[in-house]
């Protein structure tokens, strides 16, 4: 079985944004990016399939600048045994970047895609139901457990009211919950070795798509600030301003 | 400008999220359209009907939908969406899987958690855990939306029932099998729409010891929420967990015990109205967003704030 893993470079989970002054995103200059965590999530779920012999091969891809490479190359460490990068300035919505991914899924005939259930920037939670949905493929998003079984699988989905247990023919789209799994650290060695897999670097353009826009982004702004309140100093003092002051209890 | 919105329901009960989609959904439109696909969901419909603006309700009742599987569900909406310019359901897991793959095979973009809308093309969103809000115009004729429902009050008024037109479809081939469910049983209010919620943290030391928020949350009426760290300590079960990758809720009040703020937990509460910290830890950065803050060990304070909120 092929595995592809999709996964994309985002500015560190523990970073605290900043917006531009100017109303155009946030402060990308000097910050530290890193693989977006859900994409790790997914990217050690193929490494163990991989280890588990049930995955011969598992491809990542990427989509983005130059500076992507450096992501790739940390999923090679990871284990993936080769990686693409589409090669693009440009930043797209998702239903874009389904078309890309849909583009190389076509390529390399994967049975199974693993996605991150989102990315920590956007915060859409849209590219793997898009990806399905292009593909015409089923569909497990938000999975916290995975089995395979010759040509299906058996996953375990968070829902709001608890967990709820599909099973679904390949090839299909997973994206993956936090809860799935632990990702592993690269060892130094593996870091090493990552620098001498396949790496290829396509040009968007040579891909020959169409892509429209579909979204504009006007601008983007901080959110309200909300700042510190008052420090109580019994559970009774709390208990009075709740009720007479907040009025909420 | 026609607006269809997608119930969220268990076939039983329309869940309490679609009022707040729906008050969305009337900005939009002030006669929207509601789907109601299942299997022997006809009190759904019922309940949908007697929305306050609701100009009719669309029921497909058949075993085909019976657990709305996004790839059927995808089809049957695509197959009715020619005659809307909007199509709507809640930021929930259920609207998240499903409204995605509803865009792509319309070729049009889809806006998540809509916390605002602007005018018809344009919406507001929140981006990097709400530290960010982004406004996008969307340039493709149908606007799929998925809606924050804190952002948007509920419609709880009742009207008349709108009529209720019955749609024989059937959505053949589907390679998705459901297994099965398993939820969470609660007597307490629903977490997302809960007026108070408490929250326990790792601060809680253990799943016995988490029974304490329990205990403040019955003495409350309120919900009970969790930080990810309690909840991948096994305190409690995910479906508990508040923050940007589990439930975001805006109650009226929010306590905070023993949790210490981390960037992916806030985004899930701080548009709540009062927010309350307990926490021994007097630099914890929860204590710049609470409105009142309370800094000493939990397991001393908790036993009191319920026995005087018992006595009160």
């Amino acid at each position: 079985m092929k595995i592809l893993v999709a996964v994309k470079r985002v500015i560190d989970p523990y970073v605290k944004v900043r917006v531009r002054v100017d109303g155009h995103g946030v402060e990308k200059q000097n910050v530290k990016m890193s693989m977006n965590p859900f994409d790790e999530i997914a990217m050690e779920q193929a490494v163990r399939l991989l280890e588990q012999k049930v995955a011969t091969e598992v491809v990542v891809v990427s989509i983005g600048s130059e500076t992507s490479q450096e992501t790739l190359r940390h999923a090679l460490a990871l284990g993936a045994n080769r990686a693409i990068l589409v090669k693009t300035e440009e930043s797209y919505c998702s239903l874009n970047i389904a078309k890309i991914l849909q583009k190389i899924a076509l390529d390399e005939q994967p049975d199974l895609i693993l996605m991150g259930k989102q990315a920590i920037d956007g915060d859409n939670n849209q590219t793997p139901q898009m990806l399905a949905a292009l593909l015409d493929w089923p569909q497990g998003t938000f999975v916290s457990n995975l089995n395979v079984n010759g040509r299906a699988i058996e996953i375990t989905r968070e829902i709001d009211g608890g967990l709820e247990t599909l099973s679904m023919h390949l090839p299909a789209v997973v994206s993956v919950d936090l809860r799935l799994n632990e990702p592993r650290y690269a060892s130094l060695p593996n870091i090493m070795k990552a620098k001498s897999k396949p790496l290829l670097i396509v040009e968007l353009e040579t891909l020959g798509l169409t892509l429209k826009n579909h979204v504009e982004i006007l601008n983007v702004k901080a959110p309200p600030v909300r700042s510190a309140g008052v420090k109580v100093d019994s559970v009774e003092e709390l208990l009075k301003k709740l009720k007479h002051e907040a009025k909420v209890l | 400008m026609s607006a269809l919105v997608i119930v969220e329901h268990d076939n039983k009960q329309m869940h309490s999220a679609t009022r707040n989609t729906f008050a969305a959904a009337r900005q939009l439109d002030n006669n929207p359209v509601l789907l109601v696909a299942g299997q022997d969901c006809k009190a759904v419909a019922e309940q949908a009907a007697k929305m306050a603006g609701a100009h009719s309700v669309w029921l497909v009742d058949n075993p085909n939908f019976a657990h709305q599987l996004a790839e059927i569900m995808s089809d049957l909406v695509v197959s009715m969406a020619s005659s809307f310019s909007a199509i709507l359901a809640p930021a929930s897991t259920f609207g998240k899987n499903l409204l995605p793959r509803i865009a792509a095979k319309l070729d049009v973009a889809q806006v998540s958690d809509v916390s605002k809308i602007i005018d018809q093309d344009t919406f507001e969103h929140p981006i990097y855990a709400g530290n960010a809000i982004e406004t996008v115009r969307v340039l493709d004729k149908i606007k799929v939306l998925t809606i924050r429902p804190t952002a948007f009050d509920a419609i709880l008024d009742e009207q008349n029932p709108c009529s209720i037109e019955h749609l024989d479809k059937t959505i053949e081939g589907n390679s998705t099998q459901f297994i099965k469910q398993e939820l969470s049983r609660s007597e307490r209010p629903d977490l997302s729409s809960a007026k108070i919620v408490v929250s326990g943290g790792r601060g809680l030391q253990s799943a016995e010891k988490f029974k304490l928020i329990e205990e403040l949350a019955d003495a409350l009426g309120a919900a009970v929420g969790a930080s990810r760290a309690a909840v991948d300590a096994g305190f409690v079960p995910n479906d508990f967990q508040v923050g940007q990758t589990g439930k975001v809720v805006a109650p009226n009040l929010y306590i905070a015990v023993g949790i210490s703020g981390a960037i992916q937990h806030l985004a899930g509460m701080k548009d709540s109205k009062i927010i309350v910290a307990i926490n021994k830890d007097a630099e914890a950065p929860i204590f710049q967003i609470a409105d009142y803050g309370l800094v000493g060990d939990l397991f001393e304070l908790v036993p009191q704030m319920i026995k005087q909120l018992q006595a009160m």
